[in-house]
């Protein structure tokens, strides 16, 4: 199942960003063994030159580790995880914000919105990694991991 | 040598006034996947031709590996045709043969793994076959040899999107590091996100060589977006 990639900005980037909420959200926990390059290229459907630069970027800023003997794993830097995923809430909270400002709601009438649907939403809804957009989410068929990749390859 | 492929000056005339490949001069490197993109009639098939040997240029040489194109290029160039040259009446396996035979470095085992993960029964006659299979017959045949190119004339023309989903895994999955696969077509959208670089042609000209990343970061849309404005009729 290729990855959805928007159209006008560069792919790399938009890996980095799907892998990087794939480490987030707890689809690859701390620690644990990355698909090689190739692999994930596959699944994807992009370059594995693309997909090496993705990795590259995120080795860079220490989310992903390279083992010579044992390919590449996911930081077991609890803290780092914890901060990127900070992070990525903020400049969901920042675009959630403008937005509502070009919709022409005060950050206070936004805040009180912001409760009353709060206290709507449905129970369970603060699991981690499921508050995103829908394009953001994890998706169920790709949490089948590299099993089931296989298999796809197969077909 | 650190470039795989370099052009020089090349150019092909029919005739006079019918200038297929106008004036090229390009190098290639090695481990990408590059995608050869014009509108129809821009001189894609002629280049590519003029790489296997199957056209003398009028002007201008091709180096593959350094050495001028011709019979010991060919052993590194694996290739397909933009049409079939199988006689229909062969059965699979026996084209299997023939490959064997012809080309040092194709790897009978992984034609055979391809064909068995498709269900492609190796007894069928090729004229037994659709269209798409047929395709997907031949770019096995194409990515079964361990060669330094990898020279693809519309491989995803004739096919279904599901099947051209396959024909992209394969070419993915059988990339190797040290090679470069060039590949034409006008289905950029497609494969956009398969290519590393892309080389835009017109009227036999070279418009554009870059990497898909730079059009997307300088230009703010994809490849597909930016040939349609560039080739505008």
């Amino acid at each position: 199942m290729a990855w959805d990639l928007e159209a006008d900005r560069p792919i790399y980037a938009q890996l980095v960003e799907r892998i990087q909420m794939q480490i987030v959200s707890g689809q690859y926990p701390p620690g644990t063994r990355l698909p090689s390059v190739r692999e994930l290229a596959a699944t994807a459907a992009v370059n594995p030159n693309t997909m090496q630069k993705a990795f590259a970027e995120l080795e860079r800023g220490g989310l992903i580790l390279t083992q010579r003997t044992n390919g590449r794993s996911v930081t077991d830097d609890e803290e780092l995880i914890r901060q990127v995923r900070s992070g990525l809430a903020k400049e969901h909270l920042d675009h959630f914000f403008l937005k509502m400002q070009e919709l022409g709601f005060t950050r206070g009438e936004t805040v009180e919105l912001l409760k009353e649907s709060a206290g709507r939403a449905p129970a369970g809804i603060e699991r981690p990694g499921t508050g995103e957009e829908p394009e953001g989410t994890v998706k169920p068929e790709e949490m089948g991991s590299p099993k089931e990749r296989e298999q796809g390859v197969e077909q | 040598m650190n470039q795989l492929i370099e052009i020089a000056g090349l150019t092909k005339a029919y005739d006079s006034k019918h200038i297929a490949v106008n004036n090229i001069t390009l190098s290639l490197p090695r481990g990408k996947i590059i995608g050869l993109l014009g509108p129809n009639g821009s001189g894609k098939t002629t280049l590519i031709k003029m790489m296997n040997g199957l056209l003398t240029p009028t002007h201008g040489n091709i180096r593959i590996n350094g050495q001028f194109v011709g019979a010991d290029t060919k052993a590194h160039v694996a290739y397909l045709p933009d049409r079939t040259y199988l006689s229909g009446g062969q059965k699979i396996s026996r084209v299997l043969d023939f490959f064997c035979d012809f080309y040092l470095d194709f790897q009978r085992d992984k034609a055979m793994a391809m064909l068995q993960s498709l269900n492609i029964d190796p007894d069928m006659k090729l004229k037994a076959l659709s269209k798409g299979t047929r395709e997907k017959v031949q770019l096995i045949l194409v990515m079964s040899r361990d060669a330094d190119l990898y020279v693809l004339d519309e491989p995803i023309a004739g096919v279904d999107p599901a099947a051209r989903d396959y024909i992209l895994r394969t070419i993915i999955n059988n990339y190797n590091p040290g090679s470069t696969i060039l590949l034409s077509t006008h289905l950029i959208g497609d494969i956009e996100s398969v290519l590393d670089e892309v080389i835009f042609m017109r009227y036999g000209h070279l418009v554009l060589y870059t990497s898909v990343d730079n059009i997307r970061e300088q230009h703010g849309k994809s490849v597909d977006a930016y040939f349609r404005e560039v080739f505008a009729c």
